[in-house]
């Protein structure tokens, strides 16, 4: 028995590195997770006069998806927020514009389709930071007291929406 | 002894084994400074001290882009972004580890290379001197085990045999 110790630790060891091969490094731990969302006001993509704040989603289970319109796994993700949004089964999405130009960012919902509540326009990046934003897409689901309960990081596809969000949401009642 | 006393602890028994490289540096760049050399270029920055703190903090910290690269030697755009931020907060007169809050607030202990000594990080920091002490544990049961040994008792038959092999001429 005695003899064996060695490689049983060894195994142990090789079960740990192997577990650590399949962990996805870009799924960052957000230290945002049960805290209250971060504020800001920033103008809206299609109507620079009207300007959009976490704020005036109080009351209700909502997400916000950073975007923008150079990234290509948003466009991915795009179809099934376009469904999501049609078949009325998702909470209401913001958009977040994140580092982008304003008029590409219309141009492209015009041509695709809006599955966004609004659009909100980070051109410098600054709410990004704020947020603690590493890339797009990323999507947060906040609760009706304002809480960040959830953080994806990388495109939303129908696996992750049902296995991920969908049990979030309904235990946050949305 | 607080936590961060054994953080500074091991710190500086890393640092004892560094020690004859960083004098090494050193001594490289003295020679380069020397009193005739050319004027040197200008500064590419209004504050240079600020500039100075930036390039020393942000070396401490990791880029969230790209995750191995220092966010000092990062040219991903969020890492410029994040510089700047850093420099718009240094301006306005915050201190270093005001700004590594800031960042932590936002991005967690994950920008941080040098992460900090608490209970998640437990493992992390003392693991590999547990480690070692379980090695050399091991080691001195093996010596001592080697040293209590007592051989099988042997027989006078058995010596004879031996005596008569160590005579055969090869």
């Amino acid at each position: 028995m005695k003899r064996w110790l060695p490689l049983v630790f060894f195994m142990v060891l090789v079960g740990f590195f192997t577990k650590g091969l399949f962990l996805n490094p870009r799924e960052v731990p957000s230290p945002f997770i049960g805290k209250a969302a971060p504020t800001f006001s920033l103008p809206v993509v299609g109507d620079a006069q009207k300007a959009f704040s976490p704020a005036d989603m109080k009351g209700q289970v909502w997400m916000l998806n950073v975007w923008a319109p150079w990234c290509v796994s948003c466009k991915v993700e795009h179809k099934l927020l376009m469904a999501l949004a049609e078949s009325r089964t998702a909470p209401p999405i913001v958009g977040l514009n994140w580092k982008d130009k304003t008029r590409e960012a219309q141009e492209l919902l015009a041509r695709t389709g809006n599955p966004y509540v609004a659009v909100p326009d980070d051109l410098s990046g600054r709410v990004g930071i704020d947020w603690g934003v590493t890339g797009t897409p990323e999507t947060y689901v906040i609760d009706r007291n304002g809480i960040v309960r959830l953080k994806h990081v990388g495109p939303i596809d129908m696996d992750i929406w049902q296995n991920k969000f969908v049990p979030k949401l309904k235990e946050l009642g949305a | 002894m607080t936590f961060r006393h054994i953080q500074q602890g091991l710190l500086t028994v890393f640092l004892a084994f560094s020690l004859p490289a960083l004098a090494n540096e050193s001594a490289t760049a003295t020679t380069i400074a020397s009193p005739d050399a050319p004027p040197t270029a200008q500064p590419l920055f209004a504050d240079v001290a600020i500039e100075n703190r930036l390039t020393l903090l942000s070396r401490e910290l990791r880029c969230v882009v790209c995750q191995n690269e220092a966010l000092s030697e990062s040219p991903a755009e969020l890492a410029t972004d994040m510089r700047q931020e850093i420099r718009d907060l240094m301006k306005a007169g915050k201190t270093d580890q005001e700004v590594l809050t800031f960042l932590t607030s936002r991005y967690g202990d994950f920008v941080l290379f040098r992460p900090p000594f608490k209970p998640v990080t437990y493992l992390l920091w003392i693991g590999p001197f547990a480690f070692l002490g379980f090695g050399v544990l091991v080691w001195f049961m093996a010596l001592r085990a080697r040293r209590t040994f007592q051989s099988a008792p042997v027989n006078s038959a058995q010596l004879a045999a031996a005596a008569r092999l160590l005579e055969e001429k090869p």
